[in-house]
């Protein structure tokens, strides 16, 4: 048998219980992310792509809750730990929460804190996760901060995060996300916020770490263009649910799922021609408390069978090694 | 007070001039101290010139504080230009919006209209969509109650939305149904320029393309005149004729959108098309990833702002701002090395 990926996210739901009613912001999604791989999460807003990395890393604010599925991660020692069953704010989830599972998140201005210097927060991480003295803390604060790029680490180790710029945050950031060696990455929308010669840099940098550590990246994003620069597999998501996944060159160049289908072609490109008419999803998003019957998709979907897609959801049907689609179009 | 109107210089078969940016300057002093004394300058747009046709679309595009939007800021007045003159066709002549009246410069606002970057902020939640999108109306006295409903329910027919939804507050639509908004409300005066400052950054990616469609037909139909101003080179390619790239205060190169992006003659310009994500994983290119960061315009590198950051700078690069010169029909670079550099840029799609 081959060994297992290093993280599977098997029928996970969760939801969030409000006054006005129940949103399903994950609605039974699977995936596997394999070790030293990139996984790209793709898919537009309420995808519930951003609440799956939250339910990995247990970080669901109520209302919301976990309510099925599993979410079984490798451990370094070879045993698998279903995170789903680990109480919430207990000892092994925090010590896999920004150890073995490092995070980056899209606003580096707000995921630091403004009131104490980079360095605090670096060495906060490290020494919380290591068993390691101040002085090693702090020679090791520094290191993540030159393996990151950051020039003249032994003095912006010492500065707060309102004195960097866009791009240094966001290294300081993926510093602090390494400072204890993760396996797994998880990135959510980590150069949203930059520019693009910024956002190459920061691109670039990704690359390189895991090339030199095989660490596996999970990678979330709305930008399909970042997700075919930089993802092996690949998983799109719709409303809360995995409408299509497979490997990168799949998903781009034979995508089977209409809303993958749709998305592409409605994509800009640099690469498109100038001042055409662009074919487009006709629709917007539906609101999660109005959320349609059957498959979420088929209000706008171009290949819609009624009395079909409008009263059950598509199962995901495996179609291949690593290619899974949910449509009743390959069922 | 009126401006004294130039006269318009007509060639033949070229679309008359609407917009002509001439040195345009916008300096914002950096006050320190108690008595606030001014200690510096960032120097957000400075010596910023060009030209705007009637019916036609115009990108500024580049990265966050190379002075994009300032530009566009002061063109529509919102801000008090520090030099240069932003000169308007009206009637006959040209007027230069900097320097006339509040009345003239009343009427001249008419004439030009905004679309926000984010649908959100920019409808007042506590106003129907009829009251937002007669507000303009309203405002400069077009009129009475009767006509402006009839041209509200024009305008959102225009725009895509159903009529019987100008009761309903912002809250109720989409993002794209709230931008169609904004667009209907920028358009109820008939302006001639509509200057668009990142109208579908805000967007999901499905919806970006239908907002962009939009723009392109209403132009068609209405006429109009676009400013755009973005930051994805891909929304740019797609709805402008020309584009200006910004950098730290200064247009670089200005050119056509098949010359700019098949052969950019600026080295800023070939870095800023190859950082781009290209949807398509057969195409992870050998990217020119640029080194440091965009300069501070509050103390920008000298010589040519670029240097620090370009793999092709010289000695001349460092001393000497380099002018901006017109390389080939219609195309402007600012660039001492423009003639002899060869770069890449953007093949067309060959299908």
């Amino acid at each position: 048998m081959s060994t297992p990926p290093l993280l599977s996210v098997r029928n996970l739901h969760t939801r969030f219980f409000q006054d006005e009613g129940t949103t399903k912001a994950v609605d039974g999604a699977s995936f596997d992310v394999r070790a030293g791989k990139t996984l790209g999460i793709v898919g537009e807003s309420g995808c519930g792509k951003s609440v799956t990395a939250q339910s990995i890393l247990r970080i669901v604010e109520p209302p919301g809750r976990i309510v099925e599925g599993e979410i079984l991660l490798t451990r370094p020692n070879g045993t698998r730990t279903d995170l789903v069953e680990l109480p919430a704010n207990g000892r092994e989830i925090r010590s896999i929460r920004g150890g073995e599972i490092g995070l980056v998140f899209q606003e580096p201005m707000t995921s630091f804190s403004p009131v104490h210097t980079v360095g605090a927060q670096i060495v906060e991480a490290v020494t919380l996760h290591n068993d390691v003295t101040a002085k090693e803390a702090r020679a090791r604060g520094i290191e993540a901060l030159r393996r990151v790029g950051i020039p003249k680490p032994e003095r912006r180790i010492d500065e707060y995060s309102f004195e960097l710029s866009g791009g240094l945050r966001q290294r300081a950031m993926i510093a602090v996300a390494l400072s204890c060696d993760p396996n797994l990455l998880i990135a959510d929308e980590p150069t949203t916020a930059l520019d693009v010669t910024t956002q190459a840099q920061i691109l670039d940098l990704l690359r390189n770490i895991q090339r030199e550590r095989a660490m596996a990246i999970m990678l979330i994003t709305h930008n399909l263009g970042v997700v075919a620069e930089m993802a092996d597999d690949v998983v799109v998501m719709y409303l809360g649910r995995v409408v299509e996944q497979g490997k990168v060159d799949d998903i781009f160049h034979d995508p089977k799922h209409p809303y993958t289908k749709a998305l592409l072609q409605s994509i800009l490109s640099i690469e498109s021609k100038p001042r055409v008419r662009l074919p487009t999803i006709t629709g917007s998003i539906p609101h999660p408390f109005n959320r349609p019957a059957g498959c979420p998709f088929h209000p706008r979907c171009a290949s819609f069978m009624p009395g079909r897609c409008d009263s059950a959801a598509p199962a995901l049907q495996p179609l291949g090694e690593g290619r899974a689609v949910s449509c009743f179009l390959y069922q | 007070m009126t401006a004294q109107p130039t006269p318009v210089v007509e060639t033949a078969g070229v679309k008359p001039v609407l917009l002509d940016v001439r040195n345009l300057k916008k300096y914002f002093p950096i006050r320190r101290g108690l008595l606030q004394k001014t200690v510096g300058q960032v120097k957000a747009v400075d010596d910023v010139s060009f030209v705007l046709r009637r019916g036609e679309t115009l990108s500024l595009v580049g990265e966050s504080g190379c002075g994009k939007t300032t530009t566009s800021r002061c063109i529509l007045r919102a801000i008090e230009p520090t030099a240069g003159q932003v000169l308007l066709a009206d009637g006959a002549g040209m007027v230069d919006v900097g320097h006339v009246g509040k009345r003239k410069l009343a009427s001249l606002r008419r004439q030009m209209q905004m679309i926000f970057q984010d649908p959100f902020s920019s409808l007042n939640p506590r106003m129907t969509v009829f009251d937002i999108v007669g507000e303009p109306l309203l405002v400069h006295g077009v009129g009475n109650v009767t006509e402006r409903t009839d041209r509200v329910v024009e305008l959102l027919r225009l725009v895509g939305l159903r009529a019987e939804y100008m009761r309903r507050y912002p809250h109720a639509f989409s993002g794209g149904q709230r931008q169609r908004i904004g667009i209907a409300r920028a358009l109820a005066l008939n302006p001639h320029l509509v200057v668009a400052d990142e109208p579908v950054s805000a967007l999901d990616v499905s919806v970006q393309a239908q907002i962009l469609n939009l723009l392109l037909e209403l132009q068609e139909t209405l006429g109009l005149t676009y400013l755009f101003v973005a930051h994805d080179l891909s929304v740019v390619k797609h709805i402008s004729e020309r584009v200006a790239v910004m950098y730290v205060g200064r247009i670089v190169e200005t050119a056509s959108t098949e010359a700019l992006f098949a052969t950019p003659r600026h080295p800023y310009t070939e870095a800023l098309l190859s950082a781009v994500p290209k949807p398509d994983p057969r195409l992870r290119s050998d990217r020119i990833v640029l080194q440091g960061e965009v300069a501070d315009p509050a103390n920008a590198p000298a010589g040519c702002h670029f240097h620090p950051r370009c793999q092709y700078a010289q000695a001349v690069c460092r001393e000497k701002v380099p002018l901006e010169e017109e390389i080939a029909p219609d195309h402007f670079v600012r660039c001492h090395r423009a003639r002899e550099l060869s770069l890449r840029g953007v093949a067309l799609p060959t299908h």
